[in-house]
């Protein structure tokens, strides 16, 4: 600060990194698993599987019939249907209602009740499948990147919004801080203490440099009217829905006229739209069925464009008469649309949601080797003091205490998840909120063991109980389910996710397990060298781990 | 880690407060500005705006640790505050 704007930049990166890299991990890491979100909630549902398998012979229109006849069957008195029918991404038909809410309804029971509300169809024959077990899937991943858990949503928004401001002035310090920012990036000097963690930091950095600034200042712009109400404040005074409405699109579904009315074919509407936008739509949203006031919504299906507002059309429900297509939006409400779109990334297609999910990968290692970097630097000012015996100081042992409860730690935590998954008895009552607590039971058990002694042994005793449970998963499937990846790997393209998830834990595990593997190695390594230095009768010289 | 002095101390808490907290109001300030400022539908202008207080609220914070001291970031950025904050008011963007 008092030196050069180069060394003031550097206090700032350190420290706003520093201050909330762990909470930053374990956003990283839930936003990248969310970016399969929809194909871990397949895995973490095996009952589906064999209905995943079938390849999806029924017609659009011909499933979407199908579908209302059940949701007649089943709610008939519902305000609203959604029908999501087999895509790339998602090999069933599912169908969900929503029931009018009862006044004394609290958020989490409605929330309970809507899980509940739905129903999952075979693609070949149109018919309910078994009842999947109770889960939340990859949509407790995704709402533990925003959300948090265990406290109001707003809160949890709040903090991880803080964190990510943090994170844009790091990332922007970051890069001016480094002089030689791409020459560095060339440069890896492994086995050479400090020196390799910096090298490792830049290269996960500089690597995914676009797409760190991008996800980051992208995820604060999800959320920004509400971190920033003021020019709302200032333009709409206290009309804040007038706000969202108009930003957003009104959602304002209108009101049921209680008069009964038939439903209109919706197999011919679904050729409508087919016919004008050359795909079939993805997503169908009915309100009021058999109602006169009865609005169909067909939504064109994401990967056409980089905004995340999909193309609607909305038909009477009662004559089946187009009443409306989305118009074109603004440019600033498209631009928003479009940097909202590329922070989901809905637009992607395999490949490139593969290379986000391993920008995403960078990002956590870019974090974790930054939160190292701070612990192996500061240690070397107590270089002396522990060649003579003594200890590290209080925040030196805190950083490495809370970087194995994260960075070892958090792995431990996501495979406890998917455990609890094939383990809890399928029947068990809130079964999806006990998958969610073993989360945080064994993320808990790592970050106490961690503070108690946070040892290197410690590092290599968390990462491997993560290597173990994470490439375990694909062998406690041969044991759970009938999906394991000797039949995923040769069954239908509907169970390539299934296959897919199981290879990615399997690498992640491996990944772990050569990390736990590696720091023995080098632990012997430095054993054996303190063995010849004495031998040869001189004082050791005490390196930096 | 001796040369640490409380003046230091003082500077940095002084910095810390005048990044986060007054950069904050700053950007909040501009941003209802611009959102004012733009010539366009209501919704256009107010995207633009919280999109744009986005950028300068980090610029401001990195400005405040960069600059010669600390007495100069605070008066800074209360200075920038108090000149957005006037304008503001007279523009009547408050109601």
């Amino acid at each position: 600060m008092k030196d050069g704007l180069r060394q003031s930049m550097a206090w700032v990166h350190t420290w706003a990194g520093l201050l909330v890299c762990w909470l930053l991990l374990l956003v990283f890491m839930a936003g990248t698993a969310a970016y399969y979100r929809h194909e871990i909630t397949l895995w973490m549902k095996p009952e589906l599987h064999a209905a995943a398998a079938a390849p999806a012979t029924l017609a659009p229109a011909q499933a979407a019939q199908l579908a209302v006849r059940t949701l007649q069957e089943r709610a008939p008195g519902a305000t609203r249907w959604t029908i999501d029918l087999p895509d790339e991404r998602n090999p069933v038909i599912q169908a969900a209602w929503q029931n009018p809410p009862k006044k004394d309804m609290t958020r989490q029971e409605r929330r309970n009740a809507l899980r509940d509300q739905n129903v999952t169809l075979d693609p070949t024959s149109g018919l309910p499948t078994a009842k999947p077990r109770d889960t939340r899937g990859g949509d407790f991943l995704y709402r533990l990147h925003f959300d948090l858990h265990y406290m109001p949503a707003i809160w949890g928004r709040w903090i991880v919004g803080i964190g990510a401001m943090f994170m844009l002035v790091a990332i922007i310090s970051g890069v001016i801080t480094h002089k030689r920012i791409f020459k560095d990036f060339f440069t890896f000097r492994p086995k050479k203490g400090q020196r390799s963690w910096l090298d490792a930091h830049n290269a996960t950095a500089v690597l995914a440099l676009p797409f760190h600034l991008m996800i980051t200042y992208t995820g604060i712009v999800t959320l920004m009217f509400i971190y920033m109400p003021a020019p709302t404040k200032a333009l709409y005074g206290d009309e804040q829905n007038t706000m969202f409405s108009d930003v957003f699109g009104n959602f304002e579904r209108g009101k049921p006229a209680d008069i009964a009315a038939p439903l209109a074919d919706i197999g011919t509407m679904l050729q409508q739209a087919g016919r004008a936008w050359g795909v079939t739509p993805s997503r169908v949203a009915i309100s009021h069925p058999n109602d006169a006031a009865a609005r169909v919504e067909l939504y064109r299906p994401s990967g056409q464009q980089l905004s995340n507002l999909e193309p609607a059309m909305t038909f009477d429900g009662v004559s089946g008469a187009l009443l409306s297509e989305t118009p074109p939006v603004s440019t600033a409400l498209a631009t928003r649309a479009a940097i909202y779109g590329m922070h989901v990334a809905h637009f992607a297609d395999p490949l490139l949601r593969a290379l986000f999910f391993v920008c995403g990968l960078a990002g956590s290692a870019m974090v974790a080797t930054g939160a190292l970097l701070w612990g192996v630097r500061e240690r070397q000012s107590y270089a002396k003091v522990v060649a003579n015996g003594g200890r590290v100081g209080f925040g030196v042992r805190l950083v490495d205490a809370l970087n194995i409860g994260a960075i070892a730690g958090l792995p431990i935590a996501f495979a406890a998840f998917f455990w609890a998954n094939r383990l809890l008895p399928v029947d068990m009552a809130q079964r999806a909120s006990a998958e969610a607590n073993w989360f945080f039971i064994a993320w808990g058990a790592a970050a106490l063991l961690a503070q108690i002694r946070p040892t290197r042994a410690m590092w290599r005793f968390q990462l491997t109980v993560g290597a173990v449970l994470l490439a375990g998963i694909p062998v406690l499937n041969v044991f759970t389910t009938n999906s394991h990846l000797g039949v995923s790997l040769f069954g239908g393209p509907g169970l390539r996710p299934v296959a897919a998830f199981d290879i990615v834990v399997l690498i992640l595990g491996a990944l772990l397990g050569w990390a736990a593997w590696w720091l023995g190695h080098k632990a012997k390594q430095k054993a054996a060298k303190k063995q010849t230095a004495a031998d040869a009768g001189s004082t050791s010289t005490m390196e930096p781990v | 880690m001796t040369t640490i002095t409380w003046l230091y101390r003082g500077g940095v808490t002084a910095r810390a407060v005048a990044a986060i907290g007054g950069g904050y109001v700053l950007a909040a300030l501009a941003g209802a500005l611009i959102a004012l400022a733009l010539p366009l539908p209501r919704a256009d202008a107010v995207t633009i705006a919280t999109l744009l207080a986005f950028v300068i609220y980090p610029c401001v914070i990195l400005w405040v640790f960069a600059t010669r001291s600390a007495l100069r970031a605070c008066v800074g950025v209360a200075a920038t505050c108090a000149v957005l904050g006037m304008v503001l008011w007279l523009v009547g963007g408050t109601a």
